[in-house]
C-alpha cells in the first residue's frame, strides 16, 4: 500500500534519512523503533511532505506522493498524528473534528464512526480542546486524523506521557483500525506497546531501516530490542 | 441554544444602536455614525488578524483603496454614490488580492514589514499622482454627489441609518462567517498553520481568501467613510489608519465578532476625552493600551469569553 524506496531527506544541509526503504500493507501495523535521533519522526514527516525528499520515491497504491504539495498528501488518504498532538486549542472538540472532516468532504457517517471509537469525546464535544486532559487530547488528535478516512495512519509516539488506561484504549483503537483495513505506521518506544499491536517491527539506525522482523518472533527474542533501542 | 444566545446578543446590539438614533444627543449621534463605519473597517482587520493570524501593518492601503475607489469613481467617472460604494468595496478586495499574492509569500515580522511597505507606497502614490487624486488637498465630494437615490448622506439622520444598515450587514455576515466551517479553518490556520497543512488545507489559499474578505470589508468601510463624510484624503490612507484598526481589535478582543465595534467605540471616546484634557492625548491612549496588554491581553471580549461566556463568537 505505502512504499518508501531509497528515501534521502533532511533539514537543509543536514541529512537525516539515508537511503531508507520501507513498506506497509493493508491490514498491517508496522512499528518503527530506534534510539533518539535515528530519524523515526523525520521519516513520518517525509511521508506527509513536511520534510523535503531529495532522493528516492514514496508511493501510495502505486502512485507517487513525494512530489505533491504537503497539503495534497492527506487528501490522498494519509492521516498523521504528530508528537505533541498539536490540536487547535481555541476550537472545541466538535470543531476540531469538523476541520478533519472538511478536507475530504466527509459527513455524519464518518463522524459517527470516529466518535464510536472514542465515546468519551462524544461527551466533550462542546469543550475547548486545550482544556482536555493529555489522554483526551491524544484521542482527539487520532480522531481528527481518522476523519480523513485514511488508508494509512501515521502515529508518532501516541502513548507518550499517558496513563495506562489511555494507553490501553489507544492500543485497542489501533487493533480495531487494522480490522477495517487501515495500514498503520506506529513510531513507539515502549516494547510492551509494540508487542501488543505490531505485525512487524522495523529498527532504524542512522536514518535508515537496518532490520525488519515479525513481531511474533521478537516476543521470544528480547535481545533485538536491546541491540537497537537499548532497552 | 448557544447559537441562538449569540444571535440574540448581536441583534440586541443592533437594536440598541437603532434606539440611540432616537435618543442620543446630536454630538454622540454623529460620533456613533463614524464609529460604526470605522467598525466595519476594524471587522475586516479582525478577519485577517483576529481569526487568521495575519498581523498586517498595511491595511490603510485597503481602506484607502475603498476611499479612492469611491471618491475617484464619483469625481472622474461621475458615478452616483451607490455604485461608488460598490466600486470602493471591490477596490479594497482587489487591492487585498494583489497585495496578498505577493505579501503572503512571507510570514510573521516579514509580513508586517512587507504590508507596511505596500501601504507606504500606496500613500506616496496618492500624493504623487495628484492630478487624479488631488494629492494633499484630497477630494471633497459634493453634497449632490452624496445621495443614494432619495437618501441624502449629508443629512445626519440619513447618514446614521445608512451607517447602521451597512454596519448591521457587515456584523451579521461576520457572525455567519465566524460560525461557518470556513471560519473554523481560519482559526485553525491561526492556531497552527503546519498542522492545518497536514490536515489537507493549503495555507496560502486560505490566507489569501481571508485577506480578500478583509479587503472587501476595509474597502466598504473606506468607501462609506468617504461618501458619508464627504472627504477623501491621503491622511486617511496614512500609517495611522493601519494602526487604528489594530488598536480597536486588540482593545475589543481579537477573534470576537463584537470586539472591533467595542474597541472602536471605547478607543474613539478615550481619544476624545483625553484630547479634551491634554494635547498629549496619545500618551493617555498609549498608557491605556499598556494596561490592556498587561491585564487583559485577549482584549475585553476575549477575556469575557475565556472566563465567563465561552459561547461568545
Amino acid at each position: 500500500m505505502l512504499t518508501l524506496d531509497g528515501i534521502t531527506a533532511g533539514y537543509g544541509a543536514v541529512r537525516v534519512l539515508n537511503d531508507l526503504s520501507l513498506s506497509v500493507a493493508e491490514h498491517e501495523v508496522l512499528c518503527v523503533m530506534g534510539r533518539n535521533g535515528a530519524g523515526k519522526s523525520t521519516m513520518l514527516k517525509a511521508i506527509v511532505g513536511a520534510v523535503p525528499v531529495s532522493a528516492g520515491t514514496i508511493t501510495l497504491d502505486g502512485a507517487r506522493i513525494d512530489r505533491l504539495p504537503a497539503h495534497e498528501v492527506p487528501r490522498q488518504g494519509i492521516g498523521y498524528v504528530p508528537q505533541g498532538r498539536r490540536l487547535f486549542g481555541d476550537l472545541t472538540v466538535a470543531e476540531n473534528i469538523e476541520i478533519g472532516l472538511m478536507t475530504r468532504r466527509r459527513g455524519a457517517r464518518v463522524r459517527d464512526n470516529v466518535l464510536s471509537l472514542f465515546p468519551l469525546l462524544r461527551t466533550r464535544l462542546g469543550q475547548r480542546a486545550r482544556t482536555l486532559s493529555g489522554g483526551e487530547q491524544q484521542m482527539l488528535a487520532i480522531a481528527r486524523a481518522l476523519c480523513l478516512e485514511p488508508k494509512v495512519l501515521l502515529l508518532d509516539e501516541p502513548t507518550e506521557g499517558l496513563q495506562p488506561s489511555m494507553i490501553a484504549h489507544i492500543r485497542e483503537t489501533v487493533v480495531a483500525l487494522r480490522s477495517t483495513g487501515v495500514a498503520t505506521i506506529l513510531v513507539e518506544q515502549r516494547v510492551d506497546a509494540v508487542l501488543a499491536v505490531a505485525d512487524r517491527v522495523a529498527f532504524m539506525v542512522g536514518g535508515t531501516v537496518v532490520e525488519t522482523a515479525a513481531a511474533s518472533g521478537l516476543a521470544r527474542d528480547a535481545a533485538q530490542f536491546a541491540k537497537y533501542v537499548g532497552i | 441554544m448557544k447559537a441562538d444566545r449569540a444571535l440574540v446578543l448581536h441583534l440586541a446590539v443592533l437594536a440598541a444602536l437603532l434606539l440611540a438614533h432616537f435618543l442620543a444627543p446630536a454630538y454622540h449621534h454623529a460620533n456613533l455614525a463614524r464609529i460604526m463605519v470605522l467598525s466595519i473597517y476594524a471587522m475586516g482587520y479582525n478577519i485577517a488578524f483576529g481569526y487568521t493570524g495575519l498581523l498586517s501593518l498595511g491595511h490603510a492601503l485597503l481602506f484607502g483603496a475603498g476611499l479612492y475607489g469611491a471618491g475617484m469613481g464619483v469625481m472622474h467617472l461621475g458615478l452616483p454614490a451607490g455604485p461608488g460604494l460598490v466600486a470602493g468595496t471591490f477596490a479594497g478586495g482587489l487591492m487585498a488580492l494583489a497585495v496578498g499574492v505577493l505579501a503572503l509569500r512571507t510570514t510573521g515580522v516579514a509580513f508586517m514589514i512587507v504590508t507596511l511597505m505596500f501601504a507606504q507606497a500606496g500613500y506616496l502614490a496618492i500624493l504623487y499622482f495628484g492630478q487624479w487624486t488631488r494629492g494633499d488637498e484630497g477630494i471633497v465630494i459634493t453634497r449632490a454627489a452624496r445621495a443614494i437615490g432619495p437618501i441624502d448622506l449629508s443629512d445626519d439622520a440619513s447618514r446614521y441609518l445608512v451607517a447602521l444598515t451597512l454596519f448591521a450587514a457587515a456584523l451579521l455576515v461576520n457572525l455567519a462567517l465566524a460560525r461557518s466551517s470556513w471560519g473554523r479553518v481560519m482559526v485553525a490556520m491561526r492556531e497552527n498553520e503546519e498542522r492545518s497543512r497536514m490536515l489537507g488545507y493549503n495555507p496560502f489559499a486560505v490566507k489569501l481568501a481571508a485577506l480578500v474578505v478583509s479587503g472587501l470589508y476595509a474597502g466598504l468601510g473606506g468607501a462609506a467613510y468617504g461618501l458619508m463624510f464627504g472627504y477623501v484624503g491621503a491622511s486617511l490612507a496614512s500609517v495611522q489608519y493601519s494602526i487604528l484598526p489594530l488598536l480597536y481589535v486588540l482593545l475589543g478582543g481579537a477573534g470576537t465578532v463584537l470586539g472591533p465595534f467595542l474597541g472602536a467605540l471605547l478607543m474613539f471616546y478615550i481619544i476624545d476625552y483625553a484630547s479634551s484634557l491634554t494635547d498629549a492625548h496619545q500618551f493617555v491612549t498609549g498608557a491605556a493600551l499598556v494596561l490592556l496588554v498587561l491585564f487583559a491581553p485577549r482584549g475585553i471580549l476575549g477575556a469575557i469569553r475565556a472566563k465567563a461566556a465561552t459561547w461568545l463568537p
